[in-house]
């Protein structure tokens, strides 16, 4: 199934991945084939077939609850990761805006 | 100066408890060599600063008597998606430029507690997306064998670190082959453990269900050595598991006698290569010698195993790069608005394919989707396991080529995605089915190095290491090296 220039661009969008016209262009070329060829897929009867959803047979691991407290130097350097910061605060834009365009 | 070009880690460790050499000279000699050697390989992105003074430390606790640990002096290379506190891991992008990582791997820690020198980090395709070490940002690494051609991929600076005698010992990450292709095309040996055997805590994860950590290494014992430091329960990784007796002693006398082999016959199809082929049928034809017994078996879904995994390990890895926001760490662009910063600091910051497998997995599982890609792929991958689940009930072990061809020409794939996943046909299975698989030389094509694959039942690595050192034990493919 070929992805339009469109689904391309509303992709990127949800991946919040911003492209260039060329880039566009490429993707839904090159997606379009890799969705051409998993397509195959649907020729596997998988009627009461169940889904792997994990890859190891064990669930619920349990630890007690305990905090740990990291370092000093940890944190400092957890803050100096960061892009921007205002001392021990981490700065960002605003989440809400009115002219927020998510 | 040592001569390191050649040596193993076993008879590093015999060396370095009888005083033949000190660790910290064997740091330098790796040092020199990489210094030497790596400038047209780029298969080692950066020397730890504190590898000497770590080693020193080490000389001087053997010298005042000290309990030792299993990998006591002995230098390490580790590919750059593991973390080690303070350095700048990148993952092979722009995106983690500048990025200091601020705590250790799982994998960094018992190599540390076992005394191994971290001896810098190596080239990956960017975020362990691709099967050439091409899509690193900071540049191809080439084949030791020819530097016109590539080194098999993601993990190929470490594969070729260890095949050029830059390090005895190197370890690397496998979703679909990274570890097992690029020691196929390098000739050395590469293995992907049972997933859950070794932790992924401080592994930058691309499919989460899929990655595991392992090791590369001239021989199958050598592997196996290294493997007893690193894989075992880790309270910060659920996924990992307790392992019964993991000692491999019985491992010195390794013989295939009786052992059952399959040979699946959907692995062998009309178009491969031939000489890949012939070599591979004259591995099996030696284990044959040695006592084993060898059958045609069948896993008939195999066909469908390429397409499963191209569904669900960019699914898997679109939500695990949702955290490359532009704020936390490395590259930053900003915008008008969040959204905005978002979208810059990511399209900026990855690469072609990174976008594209994000782009790919976010598809897949947007409404509408979810059910005919995702949910769909989850059921083939069920039936996949099963066809190994049978597999295993005949047969011991399952030996197939690693890889289809011998490594191709620098830039022969690279504008072609499906071409390029089409290498990691016989690899990717593995994965998705969990099972441990090794990658070992069996001969050269062209003077380029060829690998048989063995893959086991879950957890029983053992079985595959018997063979392995067998077969080594028999032939010299593993002794050549690069010029």
């Amino acid at each position: 199934m070929p992805l339009s220039n469109n689904d391309v661009k509303y992709i990127a969008k949800l991946a919040r991945l911003h492209i260039n016209d060329d880039e566009v262009e490429q993707f839904s070329e090159q997606i379009s084939s890799i969705l051409d060829y998993v397509a195959k897929l649907q020729e596997v009867n998988t009627d009461n077939v169940p889904e792997l959803q994990h890859a190891l047979d064990v669930s619920n691991v349990f630890r007690v609850d305990v905090e740990e407290q990291s370092d000093e130097n940890t944190r400092k350097s957890a803050i100096k990761n960061f892009s921007n910061s205002n001392g021990d605060l981490l700065e960002v834009q605003s989440v809400f805006g009115r002219n927020e365009n998510l | 100066m040592i001569d390191v070009s050649t040596l193993t880690l076993k008879e590093i460790v015999s060396s370095l408890e009888k005083e033949k050499f000190s660790s910290e000279e064997l740091v330098l000699a790796y040092q020199k060599r990489i210094k030497d050697v790596d400038e047209d390989l780029n298969s080692v992105l950066e020397i730890s600063p504190t590898a000497q003074d770590d080693a020193k430390k080490i000389d001087k606790a053997r010298a005042e008597g000290k309990s030792l640990g299993k990998l006591a002096g002995v230098p390490v290379l580790l590919k750059d998606n593991m973390m080690v506190k303070g350095w700048g891991n990148t993952s092979g992008s722009q995106i983690l430029e500048g990025h200091k990582s601020i705590y250790n791997a799982t994998v960094v820690e018992r190599l540390k507690k076992a005394g191994a020198i971290l001896l810098g980090r190596t080239n990956m395709d960017e975020f362990a997306m691709g099967s050439s070490t091409e899509t690193s940002h900071f540049g191809p690494t080439k084949n030791p064998w020819d530097k016109k051609r590539v080194p098999g991929g993601s993990s190929g600076g470490s594969a070729v670190a260890v095949a050029a005698g830059l390090a005895p010992i190197a370890l690397g990450s496998d979703t679909g082959g990274s570890i097992r292709q690029p020691a196929s095309l390098c000739g050395v040996v590469g293995l992907k453990p049972t997933y859950g055997r070794v932790s992924r805590y401080g592994l930058m994860a691309m499919a989460s269900s899929l990655d595991q950590i392992g090791p590369f290494a001239r021989t199958v014992e050598d592997v196996a050595f290294l493997m007893s430091t690193i894989e075992g329960k880790d309270s910060k990784d659920a996924t990992s598991v307790e392992l019964k007796d993991t000692s491999v002693p019985e491992l010195m006398n390794p013989s295939v006698d009786g052992m059952k082999i399959g040979i699946p016959k959907e692995y062998f199809l009309k178009g491969m290569d031939k000489d890949v082929e012939k070599l591979v049928m004259n591995a099996v034809a030696e284990l044959e010698k040695g006592g084993a017994k060898v059958e045609e078996i069948s896993m008939p879904h195999t066909e469908y195993a390429l397409a499963t995994y191209y569904i669900i390990m960019p699914c898997e890895a679109s939500s695990n790069l949702g955290r490359y926001d532009g704020l936390r760490y490395g590259y930053h662009s900003t915008g008008n608005n969040l959204a905005e910063t978002y979208s810059l600091s990511r399209g900026e910051g990855f690469g072609p394919e990174v976008k594209r497998r994000i782009m790919l997995g976010s598809y897949a599982l947007s409404a509408g989707y979810y059910d005919a890609y995702y949910r769909k792929a989850l059921k083939v991958r069920s039936l996949i396991k099963q066809d190994f689940d049978e597999a295993f009930k005949h047969v011991d072990a399952i030996v197939t080529p690693t890889s289809p061809s011998i490594a191709w020409k620098l830039g022969e794939k690279f504008g072609d995605p499906l071409t390029m996943y089409l290498s990691d046909i016989y690899t990717i299975t593995a994965n998705l089915a969990t099972v441990p698989a090794i990658s070992l030389p069996c001969g050269f094509s062209k003077d380029m190095p060829v690998g048989l694959q063995l893959m086991g039942r879950p957890f029983d690595e053992y079985t595959l290491f018997r063979i392995g050192m067998y077969y080594q034990n028999l032939t010299e493919w593993h002794k050549r090296i690069p010029v």
